[in-house]
């Protein structure tokens, strides 16, 4: 545990920072450890450390990615995931290419955080000036992003060899110490940042008129909307690649519309959803030996057409149609009491 | 509310002493309503605005004043400006020219959201978002507490609001699972929770059945008679004269500006809605 302080002290003032989320870390260790004494799961075995923070970057992911899906997809911006990916695979390129040309030893997650979130604010900026349609906007970036992180990756020395596959695809093996606490940071300033800001982003979620006109800034709170997805994006594509990661944005939120009744309710079921798709794909990644990214996307959809099939049944069962129109009940005055709170 | 128009009433020539002595009489009443009117906190007022969003204004020479309590109605044919009209006196939109003052500041830098409640023809969301009656009503309330939560008396007056408008028994139901009324009744209801001075309704009628739209427009009277300011775009207009005070003909330029039973008879109806007549900016 005082490695745990020491090492990073010793490595810089970044990992000082976050020295704390290091010892989480180490406590995590700790407590996969009891459960697999517990249980004897091979694939928690303390010889596999990296499986523990795969487990670790998996739980997290299946937080936050549903809790900005659901502002998203209600927002028919299901592809922006998709968009910002690409962007931070260019990020990634950024990286690897300044540590083969400058010797920076800087992480390719970090750049890959700044360029996404310099790209999810270019999508805004676009539909703000041009009044382009979102997915315009996103179709660019997404174009550029890519085309950005070839070239990159084709100029940099040794070409593609520079194990780009682990960006594109994912990998559970890979996730190191020092990327599993930029991700427990980015889960922090994530789920910070929505507790704050719930009651704003449904509004512009939901009414995006009704909430200018109610005062909200509708820009301010799409671009802290998009640059949260910039983020929850870099966090995923460690272990779900650039290719994957919408899915866990998009498809554990759509399963959790057909089963709630409301929109709090949806944010729950869809990260109950999430984090059983992440637990049985890492399951079934490891006992047969497959990549990680696409077996958990595997299951999050076989969660998705259970949850489609379970909602029709719902449906017939209890046979909601469109209720009749109720009374008006127009004696009674509105509350104009003081304003509250 | 038809505007008082005092010079044309002083060239009239009275026959007798007596019934120019009744003019003047009138004369200075009507002054003084104006007076008193003046003194009050006008909710919208437009001085000469215009606006277009290219070279082309959308609305040009548009001067309108909406006073606390009335019931207006701005009709006009499609693309005759009704809706910019709306964003501007929200705010939403800055004028190239004139003013817009919303509750004796200008538009575009009011910030007491919460005075206005605001109802549209649809919300923004996907169908499929899985948002109860009483969530969308609960937002409301959100200018009121910001970031913080909803407290004990926030909920009592969300489900007052619902009772209001006669949701209590939908107030768990998916908002996108009710009909069209039913959906504008929770968004009314969201106004309410918000404790609006001012309400404006876009178009809230729009695919909404017969007597869905009966039991609305029942339910508009009920809150204008408690004193909540109406401002509403409509473009079906049996419902403006069986329902609002005050008319008003917006065709790019304020055609008629007057009492709902003034409105045809004045023949403004066939200019606003398309005929070539020159502008008779008011009618008295």
């Amino acid at each position: 545990m005082i490695d745990a302080l020491v090492v990073p002290m010793q490595q810089g003032v970044f990992e000082l920072l976050l020295s704390p989320l290091f010892w989480i870390l180490e406590a995590w260790y700790w407590l996969l450890v009891q459960v697999y004494h517990v249980t004897g799961l091979e694939m928690l075995s303390p010889d596999y450390r990296f499986m523990y923070r795969a487990i670790l970057v998996g739980l997290c992911i299946g937080i936050v990615a549903p809790l900005i899906g659901t502002f998203l997809v209600h927002r028919q911006l299901a592809l922006i995931g998709d968009a910002l990916a690409h962007t931070a695979f260019a990020g990634v390129a950024v990286g690897l290419f300044l540590n083969a040309i400058l010797d920076l030893g800087v992480s390719p997650y970090l750049t890959a955080v700044v360029v996404a979130v310099i790209a999810a604010l270019v999508i805004e900026l676009i539909s703000e000036v041009t009044d382009a349609y979102n997915d315009v906007s996103m179709a660019i970036v997404l174009s550029t992003g890519f085309a950005l992180g070839s070239t990159l990756i084709s100029i940099n020395a040794g070409g593609l060899s520079v194990g780009i596959d682990q960006y594109l695809f994912g990998n559970l093996s890979t996730v190191s110490p020092t990327n599993a606490v930029i991700l427990l940071a980015l889960f922090v300033a994530i789920v910070g940042t929505v507790a704050v800001t719930r009651n704003q982003l449904l509004y512009v979620t939901f009414d995006e008129t009704a909430a200018a006109v109610s005062g909200l800034s509708v820009n301010w709170y799409n671009r802290i909307l998009v640059m949260l997805t910039a983020l929850v994006v870099v966090g995923a594509m460690q272990i779900m690649g650039v290719i994957l990661v919408a899915a866990m944005l998009v498809v554990p939120v759509a399963a959790a519309s057909q089963l709630s009744r409301s929109f709090t309710e949806s944010i729950y079921v869809s990260i109950v959803l999430a984090e059983a798709a992440v637990l049985l794909g890492i399951g079934v990644a490891y006992y047969g030996r497959a990549t990680g990214g696409p077996v958990i996307v595997l299951v999050a959809v076989g969660i998705y057409v259970i949850a489609v099939l379970a909602g029709k049944v719902r449906t017939a069962l209890t046979g909601q149609t469109a209720p009749s129109t109720g009374r008006i009940e127009v004696n009674r005055a509105p509350s104009t009491g003081d304003k509250h709170e | 509310m038809t505007r008082f128009n005092g010079e044309a009433l002083s060239r009239e020539t009275a026959a007798d002493g007596e019934e120019e002595e009744w003019k003047e009489e009138e004369w200075k009443k009507e002054e003084k309503k104006e007076d008193s009117r003046d003194a009050r906190e006008a909710i919208i007022e437009l001085d000469d605005v215009a606006f277009g969003y290219t070279a082309t204004p959308v609305v040009e020479n548009v001067s309108l004043r909406i006073d606390p309590g009335e019931y207006v109605a701005i009709v006009g044919p499609n693309g005759s400006g009704k809706s910019t009209l709306l964003k501007l006196v929200l705010g939403l939109l800055r004028p190239d020219r004139g003013t817009a003052r919303l509750f004796s500041q200008p538009a575009h830098q009011f910030d007491d959201g919460s005075r206005i409640g605001y109802v549209a023809q649809h919300a923004s969301a996907s169908k499929s978002m899985p948002i109860t009656v009483r969530e969308v009503v609960k937002m409301g309330r959100f200018p009121h507490v910001g970031f913080g939560r909803l407290g004990a008396s926030d909920r009592e007056i969300v489900e007052e609001a619902i009772g209001t408008v006669g949701m209590s028994s939908f107030a768990d139901r998916r908002i996108t699972a009710l009909s069209g009324g039913q959906r504008q009744r929770a968004f009314i209801a969201r106004a309410l929770a918000g404790e609006a001075d001012l309400l404006v309704l876009d178009e809230p009628t729009v695919g909404v059945d017969a007597d869905s739209v009966a039991a609305f427009y029942d339910l508009l009277e009920a809150l204008h008679g408690q004193g909540i300011t109406i401002i509403l775009i409509e473009h079906d207009l049996s419902a403006v004269t069986a329902h609002a005070e005050r008319a008003v003909c917006l065709n790019r330029e304020i055609y008629f500006d007057g009492p709902t039973d003034e409105f045809t008879p004045e023949n403004a109806l066939a200019r606003t809605m398309g005929a070539t007549a020159e502008p008779e900016r008011e009618t008295t």
